[in-house]
């Protein structure tokens, strides 16, 4: 068989795919007209606020190429922010910059920007390089999340991000992105970021990749992934399932971020998330969801998800790996 | 959700595409390949007359599509005639007339029949009204002992005029006949002999098609009904049955040519045969004005020529469709392979490979440097357009100088596509590295050659230029994968690892 596998082999697995994807879940359950809320990031963020549910701070918007030359003031009090573009999809044109130093601005791989790198940035955003069908676009300035340094050792650079997907409310899979070198300090799998499968009960890991393939340590900073485990665990499920009323949305995936001072907070969301996650849990999302399309609508989030951390509890695989 | 309209509609843009199709092939004889050749006769047929200073009227009989023959189109020239078609009792006549005109007069008219041998005789015509025969004497009696002989030794009027036609054989005519000759025309007096034997015959006119023979004229043949069918007979052998070179001129016991005010009027043929692939002869058949036959092939040629490659375009996102969806290749710009490929078939494809990737990796080199300038994107994108127009002007120079031809068709491709191409690449490039541009350029150029394959097939182009129902069938096709669930060939291998434990 070499690097294939069989359709039946697939399936026995639950493993959904793109066109299933597409078709059954984000066709059916994602009204066309709610994806302005999650496609906006700021639509989200205020959306957010209304909902209490907690984001990153935000620092300021830009929306006018004439506001690109107030960029400078905007950002001379802050020692680190993240720059990214309102409807930008996929983590395209999300700019961090880790501290500034003597006028130069210097992103989580070391690299560095003068001012003009960053104007040049900005004003890429708003003439839409960036957005879906290159529309016109708004840069939002938000502020550096300080991450938990519980999980420092967990990752490379930037912020890693949690991604739970939430299906008619209920919290189904959830992995945790860690940022790599081959990544440039973003979260996203298919840049190189490694995916941590996380048990829905627990929020401890169950397996790694990176690259579609099989991981047991950080490639940088060569940590075991097997003693992750999320502080404040149920607060971020509840946070994510809440995002289900905020949007409407029934097929979401929700990324979130652990603060330092103030817990797990809703970093953006997205109506098409990947199915990577599949691949970081070792496990098909088909069964799951079949499950969660036969509970009944109107539910509270907090019993959703109840329900979800008694039906999908997992064990560990690095354990019985490593034990091995 | 009901998926029963859904299928429902499927199934009927399947079946009317089917049926179009069928339709195409069975009733018009639009060939499945475009490698059939169809013999095209050309038959031009000039009528001569004197014309004695009067009003003047020519009346000649027209061929009509016939078992073996269809006929595609007719021309007539007749400078100064006043000219119009007359059908009649299945009869098709061009009437020529004119106020006064004098002196030689040649008028033409040329039909260009395609020899279709599966071509369905024509609906049986009434047979002519029986006409009482009188003959004079000695006359009646020679008829009547010839008929009275032919009679005897036959079962059915077939026979009956195989027996009669054999006693006018040249070596075999007895007193009778020979006496009969003297007197008639050999073939109304066959006609004559039959009828008053209560035999329905007439005489009909036909024209052997013989490649490059000029100065040729009808010859009479005899037409027997049987209650039945038509059978021919050759008034001077005997024989039964109709040559596969004839075609009917005349094939209603009239006339083939009725001059008024004129003289010495006389009608000669000359004829060439061509040999046409079957595509091409289609598209000279006559677009009969019923409603099936509205299509775009009634349209004048330079449009055609223009649907050809429009109708092509359903194959090549068909190609990207089937890619993209069940094997899930990557492609920089949904349909961007579609409009590469179609510049492909201009180019041919080791030109357009060499071009594209020429224009493509230039650009590239280009677009890094206007990266630097921090331009508006519009703006950067319509600095990489003229870019792109000029590095098409540098190849096209070159290859000229260097006495490449084939570079010049460089210009064929869509520049605009290429600029966006261009752009998106390089953002491709900063933002994922050239790994992915790698992935979505390969992605994208292997999706186009396969494109230009599928569109430069002679036999898809022939399919979809000829048959507008492969369209709905190809849009039943699309419309049936856009509800497919299954996986994708590369995730087979993708999600591989997650089979593994």
């Amino acid at each position: 068989m070499g690097e294939w596998t069989t359709p039946g082999k697939l399936s026995a697995k639950g493993i959904i795919g793109m066109n299933r994807r597409n078709i059954r879940y984000i066709g059916r359950y994602n009204n066309r007209r709610l994806y302005p809320l999650v496609d906006d990031k700021l639509q989200t963020k205020l959306l957010a606020e209304r909902y209490e549910i907690t984001t990153p701070a935000l620092i300021g918007t830009v929306s006018t190429q004439f506001g690109v030359k107030r960029l400078g003031e905007l950002l001379a009090p802050q020692s680190g922010f993240v720059i990214k573009p309102a409807k930008g999809s996929g983590g395209k044109g999300i700019l961090v910059v880790d501290r500034v130093e003597g006028g130069d601005y210097i992103k989580p791989s070391g690299a560095r920007m003068s001012l003009s790198d960053v104007e040049r940035h900005v004003s890429n955003i708003l003439s839409g390089l960036y957005s879906l069908g290159g529309a016109p676009d708004v840069a939002l300035v938000e502020a550096l999340i300080n991450f938990d340094e519980s999980l420092s050792a967990y990752t490379y650079e930037g912020v890693p991000d949690i991604r739970v997907i939430v299906f008619k409310g209920y919290p189904v899979m959830a992995m945790m992105r860690l940022s790599t070198a081959a990544s440039d300090g973003k979260a996203n799998l298919h840049q190189g970021a490694v995916g941590v499968g996380l048990d829905i009960a627990t929020g401890t890991a169950i397996r790694g990749v990176q690259f579609d393939r099989t991981r047991h340590d950080h490639p940088d900073t060569g940590h075991e992934l097997i003693s992750l485990a999320i502080p404040d665990w149920p607060t971020l499920l509840l946070l994510a399932a809440g995002c289900y009323e905020m949007t409407g949305l029934g097929y979401l995936g929700t990324d979130m971020v652990l603060d330092r001072d103030q817990g797990p907070m809703l970093l953006e969301l997205n109506a098409r998330p990947g199915l990577a996650i599949q691949m970081a849990n070792g496990e098909g999302l088909r069964r799951r969801l079949d499950l969660v399309e036969a509970q009944p609508e109107g539910v509270s989030p907090e019993e959703r998800v109840a329900f979800s951390r008694r039906h999908f509890a997992r064990r560990s695989e690095l354990a019985t790996a490593a034990g091995a | 959700m009901s998926r029963l309209p859904f299928y429902l509609l499927v199934g009927v843009l399947f079946l009317a595409g089917v049926a179009m199709t069928l339709h195409r092939h069975y009733q018009l004889e639009v060939p499945w390949t475009p490698g059939e050749q169809r013999q095209v006769w050309e038959v031009e047929a000039q009528v001569n007359f004197t014309a004695l200073g009067e009003p003047v009227l020519v009346d000649m009989a027209l061929p009509s599509s016939q078992e073996g023959f269809r006929l595609l189109t007719e021309h007539t020239a007749s400078p100064g005639f006043g000219l119009s078609f007359i059908e009649k009792d299945e009869a098709r006549r061009a009437q020529w007339s004119i106020r006064e005109a004098s002196g030689s007069q040649q008028l033409y008219y040329t039909a260009q029949v395609l020899r279709a041998p599966s071509n369905p005789p024509p609906r049986l015509a009434s047979p002519p009204p029986q006409r009482d025969i009188v003959w004079e004497r000695p006359y009646d009696t020679a008829a009547a002992q010839l008929i009275e002989r032919a009679w005897s030794r036959s079962a059915d009027p077939f026979t009956f005029a195989r027996e009669l036609l054999h006693d006018f054989d040249e070596e075999r005519q007895g007193e009778n006949a020979r006496l009969l000759l003297t007197q008639f025309e050999r073939t109304p007096l066959l006609v004559r002999l039959l009828n008053q034997a209560d035999v329905r015959a007439r005489e009909v006119s036909g024209l052997r098609l013989e490649d490059g023979r000029r100065r040729q004229s009808l010859s009479s043949w005899v037409q027997v009904f049987d209650g039945e069918q038509w059978a021919l007979f050759d008034p001077a052998t005997g024989a039964q049955g109709r040559p596969d070179n004839l075609l009917i001129w005349e094939g209603n016991g009239q006339a083939v040519l009725e001059v008024e005010g004129g003289t010495n009027s006389r009608v000669n043929f000359s004829m060439i045969a061509r040999n046409q692939p079957a595509a091409a002869a289609v598209r000279n058949q006559l677009a009969d004005d019923t409603l099936l036959n509205f299509s775009i092939h009634s349209l004048p040629l330079e449009e055609q020529a223009l649907f050809q490659t429009i109708l092509l375009i359903p194959i090549g996102a068909l190609v990207v469709v089937l890619l993209r969806i069940l094997v899930g290749i990557k492609t920089s710009g949904t349909f961007m392979p579609v409009l590469i490929a179609l510049a492909f078939i201009q180019t041919s494809l080791a030109t357009g490979l060499i071009g594209f990737l020429l224009v493509v990796s230039v650009g590239l080199v280009i677009r890094s440097y206007l990266s630097y300038l921090n331009l508006l994107l519009v703006a950067r994108v319509t600095a990489v357009i003229i870019t792109v127009i000029g590095i098409i002007s540098v190849f096209s120079v070159l290859a000229y100088r260097f006495g490449l031809n084939a570079g010049l068709t460089i210009t064929f491709f869509p520049m605009i596509i290429l600029a966006w191409t261009i752009e998106r690449m390089s953002i491709l490039w900063e933002e994922e590295g050239p790994k992915e541009v790698l992935i979505q350029g390969g992605g994208s150029l292997f999706t186009a050659v396969l494109a230009f394959l599928a569109m430069n097939n002679p036999w898809v182009r022939h399919i979809t230029f000829n048959f507008l129902g492969v369209q709905l069938i190809l849009m039943a096709l699309i419309l049936m994968i856009g509800n497919y669930t299954g996986y994708r060939l590369l995730e087979l291998r993708r999600f591989k690892p997650v089979t593994e434990e």
